[in-house]
């Protein structure tokens, strides 16, 4: 993959960016309006899928190389699972919202007000968005050997 | 009525994953099953007039900071959203696991004809 | 000591996002933690036997949150899934230096023990068929692993009719959810005993036989199993025919038509029924067979029917208020012989495994005379084939009698007479797999074929070991009361377990 003509190429470097941040807002707005890990992590992949188009692969793995990737994905999925664990280690339970309840009361509808809600979020956004460009990297290579890890399932909180 | 188009979307999922034989196509026929069962689901919660179970800060009481009855009586049920929204996550762990397969395959056999690719027999 | 119950389903699941941080280098690392992950969830099982609970994520309580349930049959299921899996990877230390991508083979490894233990544990129908994908779609992948011509092939059937059945239970619990409004098991169960089953309930019960029964291989649905089976590693094959079959398909459907929806007569002879024509048809099959694990997998169809069977039994005694005592002797004999199957033909494939890898062939026309060259090998598989086609001292032989006296007892000769031939078919084709590997001459280009590595061996006697031992389960009486009678207790209490796990 070459790339596309300078058109798509310019309005892509510019409209990546907003993705991204829309990715972003989705993620950590979860909580409180409609969206959160899974479709912010889409929308995150999705902003490196549009690079993928306009400027070629190549210039996409220069900027987040698979094994990064690799990394990001496994990482967004321990995060979530040491949350759990913190729950049971401040909480007495799996997944208790320990934060909410002892540390970080807060008012409903405030940006800071579910606890640990938003972190799982994150590292769902984390997982979801770095395997999801994965699959999609691994696929449009179909000459070479590769192997797609699909471990996207991991539970929506 | 609806529920009985929506079985209809779930038998043509189900004929085309048994009756095509391009592997693709057969992909796409267990994804038409998938989205039928998915709009079964939400077609539960489903109710006539509803609004979306999203609470923002009109949906309070000022005084009490209850949900208002009003929106109690007339948000749809957002527990089958949420099974719709883990199942599509599973779906697509297993669409993404299913293309890169059908590709593999295709990379060693040449074809997608599932007539043609068979080496396991009995 | 109570162990929190998700730790089950964390453990691995925490280890399998780890091991692909070591990257390369860390191989030997990478290997060492997974083993000590399969482990720490033996240690566990072992200590949770005997216990039952329930156990609130996040402290929601029951109609709202999610919720996990340990009781006789799950406590049951623990141990042979933790057995077999802690065999497995011991085993694939060695076998897998084969295949390149190790640890990506060992976190999907771990993936599908993560899902088997959370379908085991869970108490809620929804959740139940989030952890029955996370295990299945690790099991598609891990069937493709070695992505050769055969490999995918089988890979891609599997993997059509496992989503078709996958869909067939989704669509199962949107009915239920649709007509009593919960989706916790034990709410379920009550909304249909006080309403009754209707017209969307009911198929909703065909839905879920036809989907757990594609999980199960079951005949009519047993297309994909003889060409998955095969294809795996043999640590998977052993996985997928010692566990994944019995925890997805057997393990589900009793507790949804037992628990949840309660036995009927209809069901129960639907049981029978399905379990009969495994039975013969699997055994007919595997007769004619002459790839070696394509003669094991036909195999576990037709011990599977033993399992349905016994627990169908059992099932249809209930339902017509006959003797209780009769029912659960059928309900024991049924899940005793899951988990002497689950030793044995995890054993049996491990045994192929280490043939495969010493021949480089499946076929068994091409080998002969392996028993000078393969003493040990030899002997686990003698003792594993006189298991599953029960010869006495041997555990299978234990499983088989308790069927045959229970179906005497409640005067179904006929179905003791089939027990008794299929048994007798399994003989002939275990026989055949003596003849045609170990015993006559060795061809000439497998004389250099040696015997198995030594952490291989380890897994294989400790397996052999097991079923030796195994027919103590049954003959000591407080193992007995301790392991397998809670676990009959729950199928044949029925509909008790919603008022049970709501009290709890």
């Amino acid at each position: 993959m070459k790339g596309m003509t300078i058109i798509v190429k310019t309005i892509s470097s510019w409209v990546k960016v907003l993705v991204f941040l829309f990715g972003i807002y989705i993620i950590l707005f979860g909580h409180l309006t409609p969206g959160g890990g899974f479709a912010g992590g889409v929308i995150l992949a999705a902003s490196y899928v549009l690079l993928m188009l306009a400027f070629g692969r190549e210039f996409v793995e220069k900027n987040l190389p698979l094994p990064l990737a690799s990394r990001l994905d496994c990482l967004g999925a321990f995060l979530f699972a040491l949350i759990a664990i913190l729950g049971l280690v401040f909480g007495g339970s799996f997944f208790v919202n320990f934060l909410y309840q002892k540390y970080l009361p807060g008012q409903p509808l405030n940006l800071i007000s579910a606890g640990t809600i938003p972190l799982s979020n994150l590292a769902i956004g984390l997982k979801v968005g770095a395997s999801l460009f994965l699959v999609i990297f691994t696929l449009s290579i179909c000459c070479k050997d590769f192997k797609t890890d699909t471990s996207t399932h991991k539970k929506e909180e | 009525m609806l529920y009985a188009l929506c079985f209809l979307l779930f038998m043509i999922g189900l004929y085309c994953a048994v009756i095509k034989k391009n592997m693709v196509k057969i992909v796409i026929g267990i994804m038409v099953m998938e989205y039928a069962v998915n709009l079964f689901l939400i077609m539960l919660g489903y109710r006539t007039g509803g609004i979306a179970p999203i609470i923002d800060k009109s949906q309070l009481e000022p005084s009490t900071g209850q949900l208002t009855a009003a929106f109690l009586n007339s948000s749809v049920d957002p527990l089958p959203q949420a099974l719709v929204l883990t199942a599509i996550v599973i779906s697509l762990g297993s669409l993404a696991l299913m293309i890169s397969i059908c590709v593999r395959t295709y990379g060693k056999y040449g074809t997608f004809d599932i007539t043609q690719i068979r080496r396991l027999k009995g | 000591m109570s162990i929190p119950l998700p730790a089950f389903v964390a453990i691995p699941l925490v280890t399998a996002f780890l091991l692909p941080i070591f990257g390369k280098k860390g191989k030997a690392a990478a290997t060492v933690l997974a083993n000590l992950a399969t482990v720490s969830l033996l240690v566990l099982a072992i200590v949770s036997v005997g216990q039952s609970r329930v156990y609130e994520i996040g402290k929601w309580s029951i109609p709202l949150g999610i919720n996990l349930v340990l009781d006789g049959l799950s406590s049951l299921l623990l141990l042979a899934i933790s057995v077999v899996s802690t065999a497995a990877m011991f085993f694939s230390i060695r076998y897998m230096e084969q295949y390149t991508a190790k640890a990506k083979y060992l976190s999907l490894f771990l993936l599908m023990v993560a899902g088997m233990n959370g379908v085991v544990l869970s108490g809620d129908i929804f959740n139940l068929f989030v952890f029955l994908e996370i295990a299945s779609i690790a099991s598609y992948a891990l069937v493709g692993f070695g992505c050769e011509h055969e490999e995918l092939e089988a890979s891609f059937k599997y993997m059509v009719l496992g989503s078709i059945g996958s869909i067939f239970i989704l669509f199962a619990v949107a009915l239920v959810y649709g007509n009593t409004g919960s989706l916790n098991m034990a709410y379920i169960s009550k909304a249909i005993q006080s309403s009754g089953l209707n017209a969307g309930l009911t198929f909703a019960l065909g839905l879920f036989i036809a989907g757990f029964g594609l999980k199960a291989a079951l005949v009519p649905f047993h297309a994909w199993l003889p060409d998955a089976h095969p294809s795996a590693p043999a640590p998977i094959s052993a996985m997928l025919s010692g566990v994944l079959i019995k925890t997805l398909g057997v393990y589900a459907l009793t507790r949804v038509v037992f628990n949840v929806f309660g036995i009927s007569i209809s069901t129960g002879w639907l049981l029978i029924a399905l379990g009969l024509l495994s039975m013969v048809a699997g055994a007919f099959l595997a007769i004619g067979q002459w790839d070696l694990k394509r003669l094991m997998a036909y195999s576990s169809i037709s011990q599977l029917g033993y399992v349905v069977l016994g627990i169908g039994l059992g099932g249809l005694i209930i339902a017509e208020g006959g003797n209780l005592a009769w029912a659960s002797l059928a309900i024991l004999g049924g899940l005793f012989h899951l988990v002497n199957h689950a030793v044995y033909k995890s054993l049996l494939f491990l045994t192929s495994g280490s043939v495969e890898m010493s021949t480089g062939t499946r076929q068994m026309r091409q080998m002969g005379g392996l028993a000078e060259k393969m003493p040990v090998t030899r002997a686990t598989c003698i003792i594993a084939s006189a298991s599953i086609a029960g010869i006495p001292p041997f555990s299978g032989f234990w499983s088989k009698l308790i069927l045959v006296v229970a179906a005497i007892q409640a005067s179904f000769y006929w179905v003791a007479a089939i027990i008794v031939f299929v048994s007798l078919c399994t003989l002939i084709m275990y026989l055949k797999v003596q003849r045609y590997v170990f015993l006559g001459e060795l061809p000439e280009n497998l004389q250099q074929s040696k015997e198995a590595k030594n952490s291989m061996l380890v897994a294989m006697i400790f397996l052999a070991c097991l079923c030796v031992l195994m027919g103590l389960l049954v003959l000591v009486p407080s193992l007995r009361s301790h392991i397998l009678n809670p676990a009959v207790k729950v199928l044949t209490d029925g509909l008790e377990y919603s008022t049970k796990i709501i009290n709890m």
